[in-house]
């Protein structure tokens, strides 16, 4: 048994740099701070890939099956005598895979972040949230039970609403980190119910036995029924909302688009690498559960991945800020990865979604983190975020062009790139199990493709702008990172997921499937060419185009209003037809009731003071009165 | 002289002093002295329990003390704690500590505000201390006398009417007490000779049930009313708002959480049958006050009114999980008295020293503060975001607690309605979020605020007390709940013993 | 005893004399008029004292006491209440009892 208890250093030191920093930052030098805490993040990630080396080539395997290892746990709060959250480490498959990929965007983005966010106001501020992000996605990723996870998970919330926050003095940023808080709070609701539902029955929140395919947590609740469907379908369907907040499947994913007001590095780390696969993470945590003892939680996961990614991917077409682009196409992408989960079964040749969900993961990881480097090293050039104030960047900006070109092309799907794999495994395992699925994503990966190169050829081709600095390369501290995310992009096509990270921890044999592979490239590039003729230089076809589908264009540049309805939701209904009554209720009817009483006794005792009047003649006659009332009743009534 | 009473006496001690004092500015050295001395105590204290404990002691109370007091009735000066009120007399002392330093400018009447103030702290320690039900609701009194000058004389805007409604509806409240507790007391004995106001002693008997049906509301709406229990909580915005600050931290912070301690502690502890039969009313009144106070919050524009909402909303939570009777749920009910007493007293310090600088409590009258006074906005953040429930904060714990324990209750009825209250998390989020981003974020809006000072000695000393305590519990709250897990096995066992649900 | 006047006498004098007391008690402004009526009143009640005391128990003296009695109080209550009413007036500048009325709400 290899010793992996020094993984809790990969917890606390991410932590300590955010006390660190957060506490003392402001006395340190802004420069020694970032520094300090990229060399925290280095130690980190150095010892994240010291884990997955002796994971994955020393551990032992039983039954050719990578085993769960619970590297270390302690009890942090006792609920009952089973229940009780732990904290620990639990190194599994997934989990170390995952470790991987945080440690490597993170360590990337705080590397770019020192050129990127040089000279910022409350720099040490931002290098101490982002230790505390990395503190809790890394807590979220290798946490041990649910519970845990789902502290992280807030952990990680809190973190993203700070980043995208951190120009606090700008009001949409407030409202944009305001907003991606409130609606993933929402699902983690969901999330929070589920896990309530699933201890109710389960009586556990540990991981390694709820996931045991032959163990009795999966059995138990499956059995007990509640409005047509098992219990077990139902936690995992509120589970599910909790991960689809976080990773802004619809409807959840209005607060994505907008996050993207946070500073780019962060948009890299936590919109597109890290936090918003935690949903697809969770999934494939709870997945022996889903595909075991709650398949149509497991549809649910389908389906809603599909018509995210379909969904999505039209609106990236027509937007025209490069985050936001960006952004969509983050949420299309993850959209395939919950249908490859939701496609997959346990075990066997029928778990190659699961594998090829994770290996998409994996890639998608890497060239979405630098295609978001990269935007961030043009925006930095070019000081907009519009691809209309954009044109013929490449011969300012040349080590960005062909990183970005890379990275298009990796998720354009166009081997041998990464994302030609990952891709073709989900294709194939959409193809194995639901034909109409198999459909859609075909589709938007022509979608991708075209909306990819959209941006490419209109920021770096097209039309000649005249700028009014003359937009010039980043620093090498933006560009190393880019270099290296770019090489992880091209390469990590060729990592052995199938025999790493796969459903059952054994190896799964899979090849390139032909008639699919063929096909996906095709359309890839039939996307690229398309956009080759739109937008390699200034043209009109694409006004024409926008008015020729006038209403459809319109519905899909303001993102089919679903931000519109949302609005409506909270500002109209939520805020004036429940709070407002609700506080107009609270002061006239429950407080007037109280008020009434106590003017009615006042009232009362106003009517009833003259009483009270002074003349002593008043009182004694009063009393004589009654002294003779009194007398005649004695004498009458003791006769 | 026992631990025990020196909770009451220091602090008379000290209204002693601070009487005799010539100088005024004395007055609030010699009170910090006080409470500070207290504090240590109270560390002393949850020392002292704590080590009891380990030695193996079992008994359901330690450190008891009795006298008879007033001899034809059986009236005991009895006192006792057990893991529950120890955390309790720790929490106010943290509370009545942060007070002081945050109403350290007070200038009017400043010996009488303060002579006032560590009354009503005797009242609570006094009441935390007492398993004499007669005791218990004396210094019950004794504590919601002083409020009645304090806000009446100190406050701001309508004090007159604020400090009224909230004292009539507390007398009102303990006018229903009353009959309770004598309910309680003239069945305390089944032939009738021995009739007790102790609480250990009550418990051993069985209350007839026709008596518990009709002596359990009492109290348990006569504490309830303490507790804000809808439709029972109006007095608590209004008083809160016109209260002073200090007042409306030692209100909010400790004196809302005697009527949750005395709903455990006197009207389920005593009477479980009854609480069991009637648990699904108030079940749903005080899920009304979950998420009713939520939704209030909302709506409103003074942090102060905002505030007392969340209280309502927060304080709802106690009563709901302590009729929920099992460990888990009341274990969340005690810690969540602890967690919203100090992060509640951390907010009307924080609202408390705000109002000083800006003069103003609308939200829609400030805005970009954070930029201005960096360290009062972060304490803000901080307190919202525990408000909200942020795991690393003491608010999560608690609220988990509840939740989990609530979910396991056998009868489906009680599981969704588990389900309704947690539902209030998301619109905690909305309010609190809501007031930090109007409050705090964004560009400056008023220019006569840009060169307000940030937070001054005392004030940090205030305020950091509070926040290291929340923290404290929110990252290590193992201790905290195996302290209170472990007391609460006696009246756990007293509940299943009697109700094999 | 069976000569002289019957009791029934005594008795309607004294009822007379009770209730011009009263109505001067409750009528009357001037308070030394109403000192006055409340002698009446007193002394009416030591009439029944007498006469119930010479016609019921003629060998026993309480009633003679209490009538003493009643008249040694009077007396007091008569000085007493006279410093009252020139304090009164020292204070109010009137004596009549309606001016009087500030023991109220």
């Amino acid at each position: 048994m290899i010793n992996f208890s020094y993984t809790i250093w990969i917890l606390l030191l991410p932590f300590l740099m955010f006390l660190l920093l957060g506490l003392a930052g402001h006395k340190l030098k802004a420069k020694l701070s970032g520094l300090l805490g990229t060399f925290g993040l280095g130690i980190i990630t150095f010892l994240s890939y010291l884990t997955a080396y002796k994971y994955f080539f020393t551990s032992e395997k039983i039954d050719g099956a990578f085993q769960k290892i619970t590297a270390l746990n302690f009890t942090w709060l006792q609920f009952t005598d089973k229940l009780h959250i732990d904290m620990g480490v639990l190194l599994d498959p997934i989990s170390v895979m995952m470790l991987i990929v945080v440690t490597t965007v993170s360590f990337m983005v705080h590397i770019y972040s020192l050129g990127y966010m040089k000279g910022e106001k409350g720099f040490e501020r931002f290098y101490s949230f982002l230790s505390l992000f990395s503190f809790s996605m890394l807590g979220l990723v290798l946490a041990t039970n649910i519970f845990q996870m789902y502290i992280f998970w807030e952990l990680v919330g809190v973190s993203s609403f700070l980043l995208i926050g951190f120009y606090y003095q700008k009001p949409s940023a407030v409202r944009a980190s305001k907003k991606a808080f409130i609606v993933t709070r929402f699902a983690d609701l969901g999330f929070l119910i589920g896990i309530l539902i699933l201890s109710f029955n389960t009586k556990t929140f540990d991981f390694i036995s709820l996931t045991n395919p032959s163990g009795a947590a999966i059995s138990q609740g499956s059995s007990i029924g509640f409005l047509g469907l098992s219990v077990m379908t139902w936690s995992m369907i509120f589970v599910f909302l909790g991960g689809a907040g976080k990773s802004a499947m619809f409807p959840f994913h209005i607060w994505l688009p907008d996050a993207m007001e946070g500073p780019t590095p962060v948009s890299a780390l936590i919109h597109a690498a890290t936090m918003v696969v935690a949903g697809v993470y969770l999934v494939a945590r709870m997945f022996p559960i889903y595909a075991i003892s709650a398949p149509v939680a497991l549809d649910v996961v389908a389906y809603v991945g599909a018509f995210t990614s379909l969904f999505a991917a039209v609106i990236a077409c027509t937007q025209t800020d490069i985050k936001r682009v960006l952004a969509y196409s983050t949420m299309s992408q993850i959209g395939y990865m919950m249908l490859a989960l939701g496609v997959a079964k346990y075990g066997g040749e029928t778990g190659l979604g699961y594998m090829a969900s994770m290996f998409h993961l994996f890639t998608h990881a890497m060239f979405k983190a630098l295609l978001f480097l990269g935007a961030g090293a043009i925006i930095h050039s070019v000081h907009s975020n519009y691809m209309t104030d954009m044109g013929g960047l490449r011969k300012y900006l040349p080590i960005t062009h062909i990183t970005f070109l890379i990275a298009c092309l990796t998720i354009s799907g166009i081997p041998p790139f990464s994302g030609f794999f990952s891709k073709d495994e989900i294709l194939a395992a959409a193809f194995q199990s639901n034909k109409f699925l198999f459909a859609v994503e075909y589709a938007v990966a022509g979608i991708t493709a075209f909306y990819m190169f959209r941006i490419y050829f209109s920021i770096f081709w097209g039309k000649d702008t005249q700028y009014q600095h003359t937009p010039h390369e980043a620093p090498a501290t933006m560009t190393i990172p880019l270099i290296i995310l770019a090489i992880g992009a091209a390469v990590s096509g060729f990592i052995p997921f199938n025999k790493l990270v796969t459903s059952d921890g054994k190896i799964l044999e899979t090849g390139i499937n032909l008639v699919i592979a063929i096909p996906s490239v095709l359309i890839g590039l039939l996307g690229i060419g398309i956009a080759y003729i739109m937008y390699r230089r200034e043209s009109t076809i694409p006004d024409k185009l926008a008015a020729m589908f006038k209403y459809s264009y319109k519905w899909a540049y303001n993102k089919f209003y679903i931000d519109e309805l949302y609005l409506f939701v909270t500002k109209k209904i939520i805020f004036r037809y429940i709070a407002v009554p609700v506080a107009w209720f609270d002061r006239h009817v429950v407080d007037a009731t109280m008020n009434t009483i106590a003017s009615v006794t006042q009232g009362v005792s106003f009517r009833i003071r003259g009483f009270q009047s002074g003349q002593l003649q008043k009182y004694a006659f009063v009393f004589i009165t009654g002294a003779i009332m009194l007398a005649v009743l004695f004498i009458y009534l003791w006769k | 002289m026992d631990i025990l009473s020196l909770f009451v006496v220091i602090p008379v001690l000290t209204i002693t002093a601070i009487l005799l004092l010539k100088d005024t500015r004395q007055v609030r050295v010699v009170s910090a002295f006080g409470m500070g001395l207290q504090l240590l105590m109270a560390g002393t204290l949850v020392f002292l329990y704590l080590s009891a404990r380990h030695a193996g002691n079992s008994d359901e109370m330690l450190f008891v003390k009795d006298y008879l007091w007033f001899k034809s009735l059986n009236i005991h000066y009895s006192v006792g704690v057990d893991g529950i009120s120890v955390a309790m007399i720790a929490l106010t002392s943290l509370v009545v500590f942060a007070g002081i330093f945050a109403s350290w400018e007070v200038e009017f009447l400043r010996k009488e505000f303060f002579v006032s103030l560590i009354l009503l702290a005797t009242g609570v320690f006094g009441f935390f201390i007492s398993i004499d039900l007669f005791t218990m609701f004396l210094f019950y009194e004794l504590a919601v006398i002083p409020m009645y000058l304090l806000i009446g004389i100190w406050g701001t805007g309508p004090k007159e009417y604020s400090a009224m409604k909230l004292t009539l509806m507390l007398m009102g409240g303990s006018a229903l007490l009353l009959v309770g507790l004598l309910g309680i007391y003239f069945n305390s004995s089944p032939d009738a000779n021995r009739l007790t106001f102790n609480i250990l002693e009550i418990s051993k008997v069985v209350i007839p049930l026709p008596a518990q049906r009709i002596f359990f509301p009492l109290t348990f709406v006569g504490f309830g009313v303490l507790g804000a229990l809808f439709p029972f909580h109006t007095w608590s915005p209004d008083g809160h708002a016109s209260a002073p600050t200090a007042v409306s931290m030692l209100h909010a912070g400790v004196l809302m959480k005697l009527g949750g301690y005395g709903a455990f502690r006197v009207a389920i502890f005593l009477m479980p049958e009854a609480a069991h039969e009637l648990s699904w009313i108030f079940i749903i009144l005080t899920s009304i006050s979950v998420v009713y106070g939520a939704f209030g919050a909302i709506a409103q524009k003074d942090l102060k009114y905002i505030n007392a909402y969340s209280s309502v909303s927060h304080c709802g939570l106690v009563l709901f999980a302590v009729l929920m009777m099992n460990q888990t749920a009341m274990n969340g009910a005690i810690i969540q008295m602890i967690s919203h007493g100090l992060m509640t007293a951390l907010f009307f310090a924080l609202i408390g020293m705000l109002y000083g600088r800006t003069h103003t409590r609308i939200i829609y009258e400030m805005g970009g503060l954070m930029k201005i006074i960096p360290f009062l906005g972060v304490c803000y953040v901080i307190a919202g975001l525990a408000s909200l429930g942020l795991p690393g904060l003491s608010g999560f714990v608690a609220e988990a607690t509840i939740f989990v324990g609530a979910f396991q209750h056998p009868e489906l009825f009680y599981r969704i309605v588990t389900i309704l209250a947690v539902s209030s998390i998301v619109i905690t989020a909305v309010y609190v979020l809501r007031v930090i981003a109007i409050l705090l974020l964004g560009p400056t809006t008023n220019e006569h605020f840009e060169h307000l000072p940030d937070a001054r000695w005392f004030e940090k000393i205030s305020v950091v007390t509070l926040i290291g305590s929340v923290a404290a519990i929110g990252l290590a709250p193992f201790w905290l709940s195996s302290m209170i897990g472990t007391s609460l096995h006696p009246i756990i066992d007293k509940i299943i013993a009697l109700n094999p649900f | 005893m069976n000569s002289g006047i019957p009791l029934q006498y005594f008795l309607i004098l004294a009822t007379v004399m009770f209730f011009t007391g009263v109505y001067g008690f409750l009528t009357r402004r001037n308070l030394i008029t109403i000192l006055m009526s409340v002698e009446l009143i007193l002394n009416s009640v030591n009439i029944n004292f007498m006469a119930f005391n010479r016609f019921l128990y003629p060998n026993k003296l309480e009633g003679m006491f209490f009538s003493l009695f009643i008249i040694a109080v009077a007396a007091s209550e008569a000085a007493v209440a006279i410093a009252i009413i020139i304090n009164i007036y020292r204070r109010f500048t009137t004596i009549n009892v309606e001016d009087v009325n500030e023991m109220k709400f």
